[in-house]
């Protein structure tokens, strides 16, 4: 093992599968000068303008270039610096590359990745802090990554770029800095396997991306009161290692979703509504989805906090489930 | 150049078999086949014009009319038969139907139900095929109607940055769906936009074949020398309505009489007209191909009606490459 950021282990993860398979390139806005967010450092310099191209603002473009490189024998890497600029590539994403393999009846396989950053928590106001996973999981065709660790982001980085689908990862502005300790082998995360980060046995908290790190700390906090918090990050939305979550509330009687996108229609919904389907008589009490409040993400920083889940609310939830 | 005897009745041959091809789907549609058909009848020397200065291995992108499109790419017309007929013997396996034709085999990607959408796609696929070395070129057919909409502007300023090896190929059939292209679009032509892009553009006789095949073989050329995309609008007319459930031949917004002046140009007439002034052919050996194409289009449809159905179930499949 070996400690490194959250940003750190993305580039090495994309330069050690650049290095592996000359099919995958990169594509971006100012990637050739290693991205915004410098998640594409050094790489230009490494592999050249012919795989680290650079794109002007032009999503739908973009998205359809991916597509179009994909299903002739390339393997791009789509980099979004905001996932709510998927938006301007919608059209692309869902009426396209979702369902291109599908409508072709399985001529052709999809492989590229879109990499992108939900902003939440940097008073970037309501179109630069969203989390839109749950839109995606509802389009068959696309599997989604969530990663929550350094080692969680590049095995599931190159996972993703390994798999023949079409893979989105969304990757929280939060973590980028984040650090932690990343094996030194070739690894990837398995496409739809979950993780228990931390085991407990009163309560299941399947929590996604920079809530995960919002339920360890408030699973610390609850263990000086005795309660044991189970943290389930399911790491891959599509496909859910929903077999993973059912074992766990199984166990532990007790579920509680948190995402760090809208409540509504969310993934803690869409996560309920699975278990209760298999695993209605092992609940103890009803499931609880702790989201974003049903609305767009405010400016200021008390309203944020306000409408965002975090330690503190997770904790108090639990305790309120349990009381 | 002139246009060899050779060259011309074989334009005359393809022009016909879509025509044939085309008026027997409409006659079954009449008459209970299922979909939503669009049809190229009166556009066909686009198509073939096209088509036929194109590489087996070059790349053709559609529309949502894009049955003619596949017939001039060589395309099988017992598969696309067997497709509407919803056999398992479609092109698509009865996945796609007659919006989403799509053959590898031929280098055809892909008609497409959303209007301008295989425009990014098609700079992707021409993106890949110079990355490859292929000498692969692309063709990206779309109609008037895609003109004006966003993918349009990204994708032809995306192709003229990476000087792609890619025709822009715009058929103009003189109605966005029901909107004229005068309402439609600020200037009478669109291959003027070219300019703005840093690629030339040419407008052509749509209803001319040799004119298009000369235009486009040019086009052709400069691509695989490496010398970039072209655009090229071919000034045609539609004689359906914008799909067959418009029985009025869109009398809406239409008169008789214009349709009746554009069918006076009717491209497959002209082709007839030229063979018989050069003496090139005789009236009976035009007979005869006429009537090798009815034959063709009567064995596809007897292909079609004589293969197995598809079985519900297999609606499953093909969603992801592997889950």
């Amino acid at each position: 093992m070996k400690e490194m950021t959250y940003i750190a282990a993305m580039i090495e993860a994309v330069r050690e599968e650049m290095e592996r398979d000359e099919r995958v390139y990169l594509l971006g806005q100012g990637i050739q000068d290693g991205g915004s967010y410098r998640t594409a450092v050094g790489l230009f310099e490494r592999f050249g303008p012919d795989r680290v191209c650079d794109l002007p603002v032009a999503e739908d473009a973009g998205v359809g270039c991916a597509l179009g490189a994909a299903i002739t024998g390339l393997r791009p890497f789509l980099e979004v610096l905001y996932c709510d600029f998927l938006f301007r590539g919608m059209d692309q994403i869902i009426n396209q590359v979702a369902k291109f393999r599908y409508m072709s009846g399985g001529q052709m396989s999809v492989p590229l990745v879109i990499r992108t950053t939900s902003g939440h928590g940097g008073n970037r106001g309501a179109q630069h802090s969203q989390s839109v996973e749950a839109t995606f999981m509802h389009f068959p065709g696309l599997k989604i990554a969530v990663p929550s660790t350094p080692r969680d982001v590049k095995g599931l980085i190159k996972a993703a770029i390994r798999d023949d689908d079409p893979v989105i990862i969304v990757d929280a502005f939060l973590l980028l800095r984040t650090k932690g300790p990343v094996p030194e082998e070739d690894y990837t995360i398995p496409v739809g396997k979950a993780e228990v980060k931390r085991e407990g046995k009163h309560v299941t908290v399947v929590a996604l991306s920079t809530m995960v790190l919002e339920a360890l700390r408030a699973a610390e906090d609850l263990a000086r009161e005795g309660i044991e918090v189970e943290v389930l990050d399911p790491r891959w939305l599509v496909p859910l290692d929903l077999p993973a979550i059912v074992r766990s509330v199984q166990k532990t009687n007790r579920l509680v979703v948190v995402e760090a996108g809208v409540k509504r229609c969310g993934v803690g919904g869409e996560i309920i509504s699975s278990v209760i389907e298999q695993a209605f008589d092992y609940l103890d009490s009803p499931p609880v989805r702790l989201a974003v409040l049903d609305t767009p993400i405010p400016f200021a920083t008390k309203m944020e906090d306000f409408v965002m889940p975090n330690r503190t609310k997770i904790a108090a939830e639990i305790r309120r489930l349990l009381r | 150049m002139e246009i060899s005897r050779e060259l011309l009745i074989e334009f005359y041959r393809k022009m016909l078999l879509s025509r044939r091809a085309e008026e027997k789907i409409a006659e079954m549609y009449r008459t209970g086949l299922k979909g939503q058909y669009h049809l190229a009848i009166g556009q066909e020397a686009v198509a073939v014009g096209v088509c036929s200065a194109l590489r087996k291995d070059d790349y053709i992108l559609s529309t949502h009319r894009g049955k003619s499109h596949y017939i001039a790419k060589g395309g099988d017309l017992k598969a696309m038969m067997a497709e509407f007929l919803e056999k398992r013997t479609g092109c698509n396996r009865g996945k796609g139907g007659p919006m989403h034709v799509l053959d590898l085999s031929v280098g055809m990607l892909g008609a497409n139900g959303i209007v301008g959408s295989s425009l990014p796609i098609s700079v992707g696929v021409a993106f890949s095929a110079k990355r490859r070395r292929s000498g692969q070129v692309t063709v990206g057919f779309f109609g008037d109607g895609a003109v004006n909409c966003g993918p349009c502007h990204e994708t032809m300023n995306l192709a003229g940055i990476w000087k792609l090896p890619l025709l822009f190929v715009c058929e103009n059939n003189s109605y966005q769906q029901a909107v004229p292209f005068s309402r439609g679009s600020a200037v009478p032509d669109m291959y003027v936009r070219a300019a703005g892009y840093g690629f030339p553009g040419y407008k052509v006789d749509g209803m001319d074949v040799g004119a298009v095949y000369q235009v486009a073989r040019e086009a052709v050329e400069r691509a695989r020398k490496g010398e970039g995309p072209t655009l090229i609008e071919c000034k045609t007319y539609r004689y359906r309505g914008h799909s067959e459930a418009d029985p009025t031949r869109g009398l809406s917004y239409r008169s008789a009489e214009e349709i009746a002046a554009w069918e006076k140009r009717c491209p497959i007439l002209k082709a007839q007209t030229l063979l018989l002034e050069k003496g090139w052919i005789h009236q009976s050996e035009l007979e005869e191909i006429d009537q090798q194409c009815r034959q063709t289009v009567a064995e596809a449809i007897a292909f079609a009606e004589n293969s197995p159905g598809v079985e519900a179930e297999w609606a499953l499949n093909d969603v992801y490459t592997a889950i």
